[in-house]
């Protein structure tokens, strides 16, 4: 249980008569990536959403870096938060800043940073994401690939523990896609930090899982490694990988 | 749910009044469109005096708002003032007092229609693109993203647009009075021969304290009143391009009649106390 740096405990969340998660139950454990593959609509990102407080739960408890997070005020918030890095399907880039003050806007909100030390954090951010040309760009001169890998420059930039990814490779080509999944995985092993990749991209899912669940009607339907899934011989599960 | 995962205070703890799927009469929407406009605005407070501040966006907010309305409040005004005497000229010789002219239309522009022109200019520039902006970003995630890298977006977004608007139009609506007292001397001009000198003399004869002061106070209501409104409308849009379109277009309707109701109630209290 040492190494386990995040748990879910009973999440249960609704909107209106439409119960997304039922009962959502999982730990997540240091320097693993665990992805969470399900339908679209299955509540993935609402379950994501909840782990950093963008959404609270109706029920159930989300333990983070030992903080439980419905237990803290809006600075302990904003402190846990700096420990996470999040990956928006759509990449969530500031439309009306260049890529280099995206990627300074987090490091300037520390306030502890001079401005050769954010230099210097920004070049290494887009040189890990293999875009160092793009620093001056504004978000619309960038096409989609681009734009997840520098929304992924920016979710590491502050050297999170946890990261979480929403839908990574949706809306990519697959070479792309496979670029962005072993961007994951070189992330992972650099930083050695801990992953929750939303995704229902199966060969994303199968390039950067440790771990796999698989969510049915707001609950965690299957858990195992990708292998295991991928012999499994439960149709529904099946279904998501032939 | 055990004790320990009972709710705090934090921003992960509000919940929607009301069911997404419900629906709500429109007198019962309006009350509650008012009591959560009234939240916002004393978020708006609350947050302004809490560290740490964002001046460096602030600073950034009042040169988009303030110096890129300057042109349009600028011509706007030098028309203004320039048909104001135009069309006042014909009534006023037809009673022999041609040379009430300047003070006539110095009287207007400064206590009145200065101050209401730059504001409706005003939504419709800076209010339209404070709702559209920030509904845009709220619909792609932007305000999300800044949320989970640890800052505060209400702060970083809204504080310091509302507050750049409230300061700047005071400022725009003194620079658009002066440019338009110019337009109104052009106009006397056009069938006249006064010079400057004394067209400003008789301007300002007739102006008292009691003129310009009210008329300078009520543009920082104006001013907030117009931010306020396009923060609320854009910070909590929803339904995609369509919520976007509403935010614009919301903040610009409400704004004008922001700036009417802030006006009537403003020249009841002049009268009350001048």
């Amino acid at each position: 249980m040492e190494n386990v740096i995040a748990e879910i405990q009973h999440i249960k969340k609704s909107f209106g008569e439409h119960h997304v998660l039922k009962d959502m139950n999982f730990s997540l454990e240091k320097g693993e990536n665990l992805v969470i593959l399900g339908k679209s609509g299955s509540g993935k990102s609402v379950l994501i959403k909840c782990m950093v407080g963008l959404m609270q739960p109706d029920d159930g408890k989300i333990v983070i870096l030992g903080e439980n997070i419905s237990q803290l005020d809006n600075n302990e918030l904003n402190k846990l938060r700096k420990k996470i890095g999040f990956l928006f399907q759509s990449a969530a880039l500031y439309d009306a800043m260049t890529v280099r003050e995206n990627l300074e806007f987090p490091l300037r909100n520390l306030r502890s940073k001079s401005e050769e030390e954010i230099e210097e954090l920004v070049l290494e951010a887009l040189r890990n994401v293999g875009l160092e040309d793009a620093i001056d760009k504004m978000p619309s001169e960038l096409s989609g690939g681009m734009r997840k890998r520098i929304g992924l420059a920016r979710a590491i930039i502050l050297k999170p523990e946890i990261i979480l990814y929403d839908e990574p490779t949706t809306g990519l080509d697959p070479i792309t896609s496979k670029e962005i999944s072993h961007l994951i995985l070189d992330i992972q092993k650099k930083y050695n930090t801990s992953g929750i990749i939303i995704t229902h991209d199966v060969e994303c899912a199968r390039l950067t899982a440790n771990r796999i669940i698989m969510l049915k009607d707001g609950r965690m339907a299957v858990e195992g490694t990708f292998n295991e899934l991928a012999a499994s011989n439960d149709e529904w599960v099946n279904s998501f990988f032939k | 749910m055990d004790d320990a995962s009972i709710k705090k205070t934090g921003a992960a703890n509000k919940k929607p009044i009301f069911a997404e799927d419900e629906r709500i009469n429109p007198v019962t929407g309006f009350f509650i469109e008012i009591t959560l406009l009234t939240k916002f605005a004393f978020r708006f407070i609350r947050e302004s005096f809490r560290a740490p501040h964002e001046f460096r966006e602030f600073i950034r907010q009042c040169y988009l708002v303030g110096y890129r309305s300057f042109p349009l409040i600028a011509i706007t005004g030098f028309i203004m003032g320039l048909v104001l005497t135009i069309q006042s000229r014909p009534t006023l010789a037809r009673f022999g007092a041609e040379s009430w002219l300047p003070a006539m239309v110095a009287v207007s522009i400064i206590r009145e229609i200065g101050p209401v022109i730059s504001a409706l200019i005003f939504a419709g520039k800076v209010g339209s693109s404070i709702g559209a902006e920030l509904a845009s970003m709220k619909v792609t995630e932007q305000i999300d993203a800044m949320e989970v890298s640890g800052t505060n977006p209400f702060k970083y977004l809204v504080v310091t647009r509302i507050g750049a608007a409230t300061l700047m139009l005071p400022v725009l609506a003194i620079v658009a009075d002066a440019i338009s007292l110019y337009g109104a001397y052009v106009g006397v001009n056009i069938k006249g021969d006064v010079n400057f000198t004394l067209f400003i003399i008789k301007s300002f004869e007739s102006l008292e304290f009691s003129d310009v002061l009210p008329a300078v106070i009520k543009t920082f209501f104006f001013g907030f009143a117009i931010a306020l409104l396009a923060c609320y409308k854009g910070y909590n849009a929803d339904k995609g391009t369509e919520g976007v379109a509403h935010s614009a277009n919301s903040s610009v309707v409400l704004g004008s009649l922001a700036i009417f109701l802030l006006d009537m109630i403003a020249v009841q209290i002049t009268d009350l106390l001048f």
